[in-house]
């Protein structure tokens, strides 16, 4: 079990000009946050289930970029038909990072299917993501680094981690038109 | 300008290209069909096949983080899947377009259709959409250029309502 906000701030640790981040509702905003203030960065604080296909549509306009996508069990559970549409209008420039604490930390804990009997790793697999793996130990880090630099995506990475409840890490604004057109403005047209 | 011609589907397609759409999801509806296929043929298009309505709003929204136009087709009862997703584009000013092939109304042969077909102006616009709407052959064109450039250049989400009227009904024969 990996404490998820150290291993997201060592992912993003001298992050390359390339790479642009976007998270999902819940703790992944957070910890993005944490690792500090990026005009790359793009932070959904709503819209639950709707990360994953922002993150397909942003691959498929960006394909000069590495779009990096981190959100949790819950919000990629809540949409989980976007992984077969991924894998079948498939971009080659996606990671898609699920903090998977096997639960809904930002509501109480309670536990999700995952905690249960799913599996990720195989739901990404069956919908047609051959590049699915899942991370359970620090180590798992230099793999996770390859892939979302370098291997040809779409990838997805299931990074088991411990159901804690961390601290709050506000983003830079709270209106999603302002993050929207700073995140924007990050990229070259 | 918009055009009026043989199939209406063609003039929203002319839509797009004037436009610079360049980016088409949809869950299939039999009336947007024409204009899926158009799309289809077209390189400079990429259609995204959904296998659900709301995600074509949140890929709809990624796409235009990344200054790539699209426009999401779907039939009225795809309208209720998207309901919380449309609070995407509205918190975030991305500019929506959705096309909307209405059933539930004009001689519908299946109840089903009924309830979503006629929630769906409503719960369009409880979410702050401008529902904009054709039921003539002839207005298509014009009012899916008005539609569009109003989400684009007032960065707001907008919805045009294809009146069944245009699309028929089938009736369906058992056996
Ligand atoms: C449609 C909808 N249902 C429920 C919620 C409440 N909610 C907010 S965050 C969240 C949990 C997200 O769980 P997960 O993605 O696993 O995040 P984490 O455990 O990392 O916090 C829930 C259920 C919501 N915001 N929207
Ligand atoms: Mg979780």
């Amino acid at each position: 079990m990996i404490e998820r906000r150290p291993f997201v701030q060592k992912i993003l640790k001298n992050r390359k000009d390339n790479l642009r981040v976007v998270s999902g509702i819940g703790t992944s905003t957070w910890d993005l946050m944490s690792a500090g203030d990026n005009v790359g960065n793009f932070g959904f604080i709503g819209a639950m289930g709707q990360s994953i296909p922002f993150a397909l549509g942003l691959a498929k306009a960006k394909p000069n970029y590495r779009i990096l996508l981190f959100t949790g069990d819950g919000d990629t559970l809540m949409s989980l038909g976007s992984i077969s549409t991924i894998a079948n209008h498939p971009v080659s420039n996606l990671t898609m990072i699920v903090l998977d604490n096997e639960s809904y930390v930002e509501t109480g804990s309670q536990p999700t299917a995952t905690a249960g009997k799913t599996d990720l790793e195989l739901i990404a697999k069956g919908s047609g993501i051959n590049n699915s793996y899942t991370v359970k130990s620090e180590e798992g880090y230099e793999k996770i680094m390859k892939t979302v630099y370098e291997e040809e995506g779409p990838s997805f990475i299931v990074v088991k981690c411990k159901p804690k409840a961390t601290p709050l890490v506000f983003p830079h604004s709270f209106d999603g038109s302002v993050s929207i057109n700073r995140f924007m403005s990050s990229m070259n047209s | 300008m918009a055009e009026v011609t043989k199939d209406w589907r063609n003039d929203i397609y002319a839509v797009f290209k004037e436009l610079n759409i360049t980016m088409v999801s949809h869950v299939p509806d039999a009336g947007h069909t024409p204009l899926i296929n158009l799309c289809e043929k077209d390189n400079e298009i990429e259609v995204v096949t959904l296998t659900t309505e709301q995600d074509g709003v949140g890929l709809s929204c990624g796409a235009y983080a990344g200054g790539k136009r699209s426009a999401l087709l779907m039939q009225s009862s795809g309208v209720g899947n998207c309901i919380n997703a449309l609070a995407l584009p509205n918190i975030c000013r991305i500019p929506f377009l959705t096309l909307v092939s209405m059933r539930g109304e004009w001689g519908e042969f299946v109840p089903w259709q009924v309830p979503m077909g006629l929630g769906t102006p409503k719960v369009l616009e409880a979410m702050d959409i401008k529902v904009f709407r054709a039921d003539y052959k002839d207005e298509v064109g014009s009012t899916v250029d008005a539609a569009a450039r109003f989400a684009f250049n007032t960065n707001r989400s907008a919805a045009v309502l294809l009146s069944q009227k245009m699309i028929g009904a089938k009736q369906f024969k058992n056996g």
